[in-house]
C-alpha cells in the first residue's frame, strides 16, 4: 500500500521527522504512538502535503506511485485520506455541497462519471446515518458551530463517502467521550477490508481497544524507535514512554 | 470605526497566495462600430448639442443647463477610502452613439448587426433568447438605447419600459414630474454632472396594481474610447404596483480610465414594491491597476407609506466604486433593504454601502453587506442610518462582515448612526474573517482544487445576498466571483 522510506521532514526550518521508515500492506493497521511533540501529527500532515511541512529527504511510495511529488489534491484523489485532529469550519458552505464536490472530484480522477444529485443525496445520507448524524446536517455550513463530536463523526462520514485507500486518523479520539468514541470506532472497523490500510496516530492507548491494531509503533524524535503487535500498546500504557526515549530501544 | 487591515498576516504564512493574481476579463473586447462622437470638452454648447441631438423640450435642456451652472460651482468628493487621479473633465467626450443609430432603427432589423454581435458575446440575447429568460431588455451601448425587447407585452398590462430619451417625449408629464425628485440635481459632484449631460437610460412606469409580468433588465456598455457614461435612470411604481428591475454592466478592457457616474432615482409610491438588481462587472484595470472604471454612482429611492425597496448588487468589477444605493422610508411601515456583495481583486478599490434615512413611523431597514478583498485591493463599506424625530418603532438591522484573501489587501467599515427617537431601534453586527489555509488543507486534503475550494468559500460567504437575486442571476453572479478571484490564490 503505502512504503515510507527515510522520510526527513521541517517546519520553519526544524526538523521534525528525522528519517522515519513504515512499511504498510493492503488491509493492515497500524497504529502511531508516542511522546508530544514526537512528530505525530507530522507524519500525517507530510503524508497529506500540508503547506509548510517541508519534506527534506526520503521518499513515500503508494500504489506505485511517488506521493511527495504530487499537489495535495492529486494525493487525496489517489486515495489517501486524512481525518483531522481539529476540522476547521468552513461557514456558509453546506455540508453537502461541500461532499458532492469532494465525491466528484475523486470520481473525475477515477474516471468515473460524477454522480447525479439524486443519487448523491441518497448516499449521503445513508452516510450520515451511519455515523448517527441528524439528517440537518447534510445542509449545515461545513463543521460549522459542530461540538468536538460531531465534527469527528464529520470526518467519518466524508472517509466513507469517499472510500480512500489508506486512512489516516490524526488522535481522532481527541475530545471524544465514550459513546462518540465507540461510534467513530464502529465506523472505522467497518470500513476494514482486505485492501484499505489504516494508519491510526494516537497518544492513548484507549482508542486501540476499539480499534485493533495489526502494527503498534512508537515514534520519539523523528523516527519510529520501536515496533511490535497489538501488546505493545498496552506495555506503554504501563510503562509510559520514558523508557524508550531514553535509548533503550 | 472598525479599520482592519491585514488582520490575517499573523496566521496566514502561505506565500503562495499572491503568485498567481492574474485575471481574464471576458467581456474586455473592443467592439469596431462606426460611431459619431462628440469632441472632448464641456461646455453650455455641449449640453445644448446633447439635448438637441435628442430633440428635447425647452424645459429640459434649461434644466440641464441649470445642473451644469450648479456643477461648477461643486468640489470633486474626496471623503471616500479611494485614491485615484481625478478625471479631467474637459477630456472627455460626453456624447458617443454608434452611427447606425443616428437615424433610429425602427426595428432590430435595422441594428447594425456588429453591435447586436457585442451583446451575443456578452451573452444578452435580444431575440428569441429572450423569450425563454422571459426577461425584457433594454441595451443601452455607450449613450444611446439600443433596443427594448418585449415592449409589446409589457404595454399590455400598461407598463412603460423604455429609454428615457423617448419617454421625454412619449410621457413628458411623468419624467417633468419625477426626475430628479429623488436625487435633486445639486445632490452631490457626480449627480450634478449627470443631470446636466446624462444621455440615456431606462425609464420604467408600473400603473397603479400593475405586478410587472416579467423580470426588467436594462444592459450598460461602455465601448467608445474617452468617453464617459452617464446613464439616467427612472422608476415609479405607482401605488400597489410590483417590479422587478436587473442592471447589468460592462466595458472593454483600455488603459486608460473610463468615467461612469450613473443616476437611478426610484419612486415606490403607496403599497408599492420595487426590488433593483445589479451585477456590475465594468472594466476593473489590469493586475498593475492601469486602467479600469470609475464607477461614481447615485442611487436613492424614495418609499411612501407601506412601500418596499429592496437594493441587491454584486459588484465585482471597476477600479474605483463609489456607490451608495439608499432609500428614504418617507411613510410610515415603509421597508428598504441593502444586500451587498462587493469583490476587490488585485487594485480594485471599493467605497460601498448604502443609506437608511427614517422619516415614516415603524419603518423598518435592513442591510447585509459582504466585502471580499484579495490581492492588493482595498475594500470599504460605508453605511449611514439615520432616524428622524418622526421615526416612532423605527428599526435597523445592520450586518457588515469582511473576507480577507491573502495579507495585502484591506477591509474596511465606516457605519454612522444618527438616533433622534429614543424608541427607534438600531442593531450593528460586524465580522471580520480570511479565507485560512487550514480551510483550503481541509478543501484540498477532500481532493477539491484551491481554485474551486475559494470560490466554494466566497460563495457561501456571499449566500445571504445571492438569495435575494432572482435565480438565473444568482448563477451568473456565483461564475462571475470565480473569475474574478481566478488566481488570487497560489
Amino acid at each position: 500500500m503505502i512504503s515510507i522510506k527515510n522520510l526527513h521532514a521541517s517546519v520553519e526550518d526544524k526538523p521534525i521527522l528525522k528519517g522515519l521508515n513504515l512499511d504498510i500492506k493492503p488491509g493492515e493497521v497500524h497504529a502511531i504512538m508516542g511522546p508530544n511533540g514526537a512528530g505525530k501529527s507530522t507524519l500525517g500532515n507530510v503524508l497529506a502535503g500540508r503547506e509548510g511541512y517541508e519534506v527534506t529527504d526520503g521518499s513515500a511510495v503508494m500504489n506505485g506511485k511517488e506521493l511527495l511529488e504530487l499537489e495535495t489534491e492529486e494525493r487525496a484523489r489517489e486515495g489517501l485520506f486524512l481525518a483531522f485532529q481539529y476540522p476547521v469550519e468552513i461557514p456558509g458552505v453546506s455540508n453537502l455541497e461541500f461532499l458532492k464536490a469532494s465525491v466528484d472530484a475523486v470520481r473525475e480522477h477515477q474516471g468515473k462519471d460524477a454522480l447525479d444529485s439524486v443519487n448523491f443525496l441518497k448516499l449521503a445520507r445513508e452516510k450520515v446515518k451511519a455515523v448517527n448524524l441528524d439528517q440537518s446536517f447534510l445542509k449545515r455550513g461545513v463543521n460549522e458551530g459542530f461540538s468536538g463530536g460531531e465534527k469527528k463523526r464529520n470526518e467519518l462520514m466524508q472517509m466513507m463517502l469517499l472510500e480512500p485507500q489508506l486512512c489516516i486518523l490524526d488522535e481522532t479520539d481527541s475530545g471524544l467521550d465514550i459513546d462518540a468514541l465507540q461510534v467513530v470506532a464502529n465506523g472505522v472497523n467497518a470500513m476494514r477490508d482486505e485492501n484499505r490500510s489504516f494508519i491510526v496516530v494516537t497518544h492513548y492507548q484507549r482508542l486501540l481497544d476499539y480499534i485493533v491494531p495489526d502494527y503498534v509503533h512508537v515514534l520519539a524524535d523523528g523516527k519510529i524507535v520501536k515496533s511490535g503487535g497489538k501488546e505493545l500498546a498496552l506495555e506503554l500504557e504501563e510503562k509510559g514512554y520514558g523508557w524508550l526515549e531514553n535509548g533503550e530501544a | 470605526m472598525n479599520d482592519v487591515v491585514n488582520p490575517a498576516a499573523a496566521d496566514m504564512p502561505n506565500q503562495e497566495i499572491h503568485q498567481r493574481i492574474r485575471k481574464e476579463y471576458a467581456a474586455g473586447f473592443i467592439s469596431e462600430i462606426e460611431s459619431e462622437t462628440l469632441p472632448p470638452g464641456l461646455n453650455e454648447d455641449v449640453i445644448r448639442f446633447i439635448s438637441a441631438k435628442k430633440g428635447e423640450p425647452e424645459w429640459l435642456t434649461e434644466w440641464r443647463l441649470k445642473a451644469y451652472n450648479a456643477w461648477l460651482q461643486m468640489e470633486e468628493p474626496e471623503w471616500a477610502h479611494v485614491e485615484y487621479e481625478k478625471p479631467d473633465f474637459q477630456a472627455l467626450s460626453y456624447y458617443s452613439a454608434p452611427k447606425s443609430m443616428a437615424d433610429g432603427p425602427k426595428s432590430l432589423d435595422e441594428v447594425d448587426p456588429k453591435l447586436l454581435e457585442t451583446y451575443e458575446k456578452l451573452g444578452i440575447p435580444l431575440h428569441e433568447q429572450m423569450a425563454l429568460a422571459g426577461v425584457a431588455v433594454d441595451a443601452v451601448f455607450d449613450s444611446v438605447s439600443v433596443a427594448t425587447t418585449f415592449r409589446d407585452k409589457l404595454e399590455e398590462a400598461g407598463v412603460i419600459f423604455m429609454p428615457i430619451s423617448e419617454a421625454v417625449h412619449k410621457h413628458p408629464e411623468l419624467v417633468k414630474k419625477y426626475l430628479g425628485s429623488v436625487v435633486p440635481q445639486r445632490d452631490n459632484f457626480y449627480s450634478a454632472l449627470n443631470s446636466a449631460v446624462f444621455s440615456d437610460g431606462s425609464f420604467v412606469y408600473i400603473p397603479k396594481g400593475v405586478r410587472c409580468p416579467m423580470e426588467l433588465s436594462t444592459y450598460f456598455r461602455i465601448n467608445e474610447a474617452k468617453t464617459g457614461q452617464f446613464e439616467r435612470t427612472l422608476i415609479v411604481a405607482d401605488e400597489g404596483s410590483h417590479v422587478s428591475y436587473l442592471e447589468g454592466c460592462t466595458a472593454p478592457m483600455r488603459d486608460e480610465n473610463q468615467l461612469h457616474a450613473a443616476v437611478v432615482e426610484l419612486v415606490a409610491m403607496d403599497d408599492a414594491e420595487i426590488k433593483y438588481s445589479t451585477v456590475q462587472n465594468w472594466y476593473p484595470g489590469d493586475e498593475e491597476g492601469k486602467g479600469g472604471i470609475y464607477n461614481f454612482v447615485t442611487k436613492r429611492a424614495v418609499a411612501h407609506t407601506n412601500a418596499k425597496v429592496s437594493w441587491t448588487q454584486v459588484e465585482t468589477g471597476s477600479a474605483v466604486t463609489w456607490k451608495y444605493p439608499s432609500c428614504i422610508l418617507k411613510g410610515d411601515n415603509s421597508v428598504g433593504e441593502f444586500y451587498s456583495v462587493a469583490l476587490t481583486n488585485n487594485f480594485q478599490q471599493a467605497d460601498t454601502g448604502t443609506k437608511m434615512i427614517h422619516l415614516g413611523k415603524n419603518t423598518r431597514s435592513t442591510i447585509i453587506s459582504k466585502g471580499i478583498s484579495a490581492g492588493k485591493s482595498q475594500n470599504a463599506y460605508r453605511g449611514l442610518v439615520k432616524m428622524n424625530s418622526g421615526a416612532e418603532g423605527a428599526r435597523n438591522f445592520t450586518q457588515c462582515d469582511s473576507l480577507l484573501i491573502g495579507d495585502k489587501c484591506g477591509a474596511h467599515t465606516f457605519p454612522y448612526i444618527e438616533s433622534k427617537h429614543p424608541s427607534a431601534v438600531i442593531e450593528h453586527e460586524a465580522t471580520t474573517s480570511t479565507v485560512s489555509d487550514d480551510q483550503l488543507f481541509l478543501c484540498r486534503q477532500r481532493g477539491i482544487d484551491t481554485e474551486k475550494a475559494v470560490s466554494m468559500i466566497v460563495n457561501g460567504f456571499c449566500k445571504e445576498v445571492f438569495k435575494e437575486l432572482p435565480m438565473e442571476f444568482a448563477v451568473e453572479a456565483g461564475k462571475l466571483l470565480e473569475i474574478s478571484l481566478e488566481g488570487s490564490v497560489g
